[in-house]
C-alpha cells in the first residue's frame, strides 16, 4: 500500500512536469554520452587484469619514474 | 621504461584542471541557492503568506535548472582517475575511494528522495514536511561537499594512512584523522560557506535586474533582503575561514603560501602583499639581482601575523624553502631540498628492493629504510629543486582576484542592506549588483586556482607528484578527450544559461509581471 503511494506519488510528479521534462531530457541525453560514450570508448580503466597484477604494474611505474642520482 | 613526457604531465593536468572548473560552475549556485530557497520556505512556514512560497518556488525553479545541469559532471572526474591517473588512484587506495563512496550514497539517496518530495510534493505533503525534505535536500547536497572536500584535503596534507608495499597502496588507519583532518574542516567551512556567498550573489543580483525592468518589485526587494543578510553572515564566515586556512597552508603548504604572497627570501616581521604587479618573466627558484616585483605594497608584519599569529613570527620564502636551514615550528631545522630529494630516491629504491627481496632479513631491512624516508616518497620523482617552485604569477593574482573580489562582496552585502528600499531609485548600483553575478564565479574559480596550482607539482603533497601520478597514454588521446569535453561542458553551459535566462525573463508568480 505504501509502496503504491510513492509510486502514484512519482508518477504523478513526473507526469505534471513542464520545464522538468527538458531538464530530466538533458539528464538522460548526458548520462548516455558520459557511459555509453566517453566511458565506453575513451575512459576504459587503464589498469587491467587481476590485483596481484595492478600491484605489479603500479610497483615497476613507481619505481622506475624515480630520478636518477 | 622511456621518461614521461611532460607534454602528457601539462595535457593531463589540464583535462582534469577544465572538468574540475566546469564542475564547479554548477556546484556552488547548489549549495547557495538551495539554503537561500530554504529560508524563503521557512519564512513561508512560519508566516503563512503565500508570496513567500512563490518567492521560494521562483528560487526552487532556478536551483533546479543549476542542478540539472551540474549533476553527473562531477562523474567524469572519477573516469579521469581510473585512465589518466591510474598510479594516483591505486596509491591512495581506500583513502579516496571511501569518502567518495560515501559522497556516492549520500548524494544518490538523500538529493534524489528529498528532491522529488521537494518538487512534486507541494499540496501533497504537509507544509512541514515539504519544508522538511527542502532541507534534507540541500543538507544532502552539502554532506555531499563534506566528503568531496575531504577527499581534496587529504591532497594537500595525507594524514591518517599507512602505506602497504605489498599492495603498494596507502591503507586507511584512522578514519576519524582523514575525516576531521584541520585542513578538511576547515577546507570544508570555507568552500561551503564562499558557497553561500556566491549564491546570495546570484540573487541579489538577479532581484536587480528586476528592479531594473521595473518588474516584480516587491518580490525583488524580499530576495534582497534575504539574500545580503546571508550573503552578508556567509562573507565574513568566509573571510574568517579563510584566515584559517591562511594559517593551515603556513603549516603544510609553505610553498603555496611563498608562491601566493610572492615571497622570495623570507624571515622574521614579514608584511602580506596587499597589492603589486610581478616582474614578467622573473626567474621564482632562483635568486636575482632585481627584485621579483615591478611594484608592490604591504602591510607590515600582517604576513608574520597571518602565518605564525605573531608579528615577528618567521616565514620561510621560496628561496628558504629550496635551500632549508630555516627554524620550523616544531624547533628542528628544515632539510634543504636536494636531501628531501636523496630521501625520497632512497625510499623509492627501497620499495624496489623490498618487493624483489626474496628472504624475510632482506625485506624488513628495505622496509626500515622506505619507513624512515617515507615522509619524502614523492620528492625522488624530482630532478631539480626548481620543481618545487609553482607557477607563482598564477598563485600571486589568483590570491589577490579572490579576496579583493570577497572583500567587495561583504561591502555589496552591507551597502544593500543601508540602503534597503532606496536601492529603487540607485540604477547604477542596481546595474553594478547585476554585473557582480560573473564576479562570484570568477572569486571561486581564483580560490581553487591558489588551492591546487599552488600546490603544484604534487598530487599528493609530499608522495606523489603528477609526474608519477598519471596513467603511460599517448598525448593524443589526452587531448582529445580534453576538447570533447570542452565542446561537451560548453554546450551545457549553454543550455544551462539558455534555459536559466528564460525561467529568470518569465519571473516569479508573485505579483503581476510589469509595474
Amino acid at each position: 500500500m505504501l509502496l503504491r503511494r510513492i509510486v502514484r506519488f512519482y508518477l504523478e510528479g513526473f507526469r505534471g512536469m513542464t520545464l522538468g521534462r527538458t531538464l530530466w531530457g538533458i539528464i538522460l541525453l548526458k548520462l548516455f554520452i558520459m557511459f555509453a560514450v566517453l566511458k565506453a570508448f575513451f575512459f576504459p580503466a587503464y589498469l587491467q587484469g587481476e590485483k596481484e597484477e595492478k600491484e605489479a604494474t603500479v610497483a615497476t611505474e613507481l619505481t622506475d619514474r624515480a630520478a636518477a642520482e | 621504461m622511456d621518461p614521461i613526457d611532460t607534454s602528457l604531465v601539462d595535457w593531463s593536468r589540464a583535462q582534469f584542471a577544465l572538468t574540475a572548473m566546469y564542475h564547479w560552475l554548477f556546484v556552488p549556485l547548489t549549495l547557495g541557492l538551495g539554503v537561500i530557497m530554504a529560508i524563503m520556505e521557512t519564512l513561508y512556514v512560519r508566516t503563512g503568506r503565500e508570496f513567500w512560497k512563490q518567492t521560494a518556488r521562483f528560487w526552487m525553479k532556478l536551483f533546479g535548472i543549476n542542478f540539472a545541469m551540474g549533476v553527473a559532471t562531477g562523474i567524469i572526474l572519477e573516469f579521469e582517475f581510473g585512465t589518466n591517473w591510474s598510479n594516483y588512484s591505486w596509491f591512495v587506495g581506500d583513502i579516496f575511494g571511501a569518502p567518495l563512496a560515501i559522497e556516492g550514497i549520500l548524494a544518490f539517496f538523500m538529493e534524489s528522495t528529498f528532491i522529488a518530495v521537494m518538487y512534486f510534493g507541494w499540496n501533497k505533503v504537509s507544509k512541514r514536511a515539504h519544508l522538511a525534505s527542502t532541507w534534507l535536500t540541500i543538507i544532502g547536497a552539502t554532506i555531499s561537499a563534506w566528503w568531496i572536500l575531504v577527499a581534496n584535503a587529504w591532497m594537500q596534507h595525507p594524514v591518517g594512512m599507512e602505506f602497504n608495499p605489498d599492495t603498494v597502496r596507502n591503507e586507511m588507519v584512522d578514519f576519524a584523522a582523514v575525516a576531521f583532518s584541520p585542513v578538511a574542516v576547515v577546507k570544508f567551512c570555507h568552500t561551503v560557506a564562499s558557497s553561500w556567498v556566491q549564491g546570495s550573489v546570484f540573487v541579489v543580483g538577479v532581484s536587480c535586474w528586476y528592479l531594473l525592468r521595473r518588474q516584480h518589485r516587491e518580490f525583488a526587494h524580499a530576495s534582497i533582503k534575504v539574500a545580503a543578510w546571508f550573503g552578508l553572515v556567509a562573507a565574513l564566515i568566509t573571510a574568517h575561514t579563510g584566515h584559517q586556512s591562511g594559517r593551515d597552508i603556513a603549516l603544510y603548504q609553505p610553498m603555496k603560501l611563498a608562491a601566493a604572497e610572492g615571497l622570495y627570501e623570507g624571515g622574521t616581521s614579514q608584511g602580506l602583499v596587499l597589492g603589486g604587479l610581478l616582474r614578467p618573466g622573473a626567474d621564482w627558484a632562483s635568486p636575482s639581482e632585481e627584485s621579483k616585483f615591478l611594484f608592490h605594497v604591504e602591510c607590515p608584519y600582517a604576513l608574520s601575523l597571518l602565518a605564525t599569529h605573531k608579528p615577528d613570527g618567521y616565514v620561510p620564502g621560496i628561496r628558504n624553502l629550496l635551500e632549508g636551514g630555516y627554524p620550523l615550528p616544531d624547533g628542528s631545522t628544515a632539510l634543504p631540498a636536494e636531501e628531501k630529494m636523496a630521501r625520497g630516491r632512497r625510499a623509492i629504491a627501497a620499495l624496489a628492493e623490498y618487493r624483489k627481496a626474496k628472504d624475510e632479513a632482506a625485506k624488513a631491512a628495505a622496509l626500515t629504510t622506505l619507513r624512515e624516508n617515507f615522509d619524502y616518497f614523492g620528492y625522488g620523482y624530482l630532478n631539480s629543486p626548481a620543481e618545487l617552485v609553482p607557477n607563482v604569477p598564477l598563485t600571486f593574482y589568483g590570491f589577490r582576484i579572490m579576496v579583493m573580489l570577497g572583500g567587495y562582496f561583504l561591502l555589496l552585502f552591507a551597502g544593500l542592506l543601508v540602503l534597503g528600499q532606496r536601492i529603487e531609485k540607485q540604477k547604477l548600483i542596481q546595474w553594478a549588483v547585476v554585473l557582480t553575478i560573473p564576479l562570484a564565479w570568477l572569486a571561486s574559480q581564483a580560490g581553487w586556482v591558489v588551492a591546487e596550482v599552488g600546490r603544484q607539482p604534487w598530487a599528493i603533497q609530499g608522495l606523489l607528484p603528477n609526474v608519477a601520478a598519471i596513467s603511460r597514454l599517448e598525448v593524443g588521446s589526452v587531448q582529445t578527450t580534453f576538447f570533447i569535453f570542452l565542446v561537451l561542458f560548453t554546450l551545457l553551459l549553454v543550455a544551462e544559461l539558455s534555459i536559466m535566462g528564460k525561467a529568470i525573463a518569465a519571473g516569479p508568480e508573485t505579483d503581476t509581471p510589469t509595474a
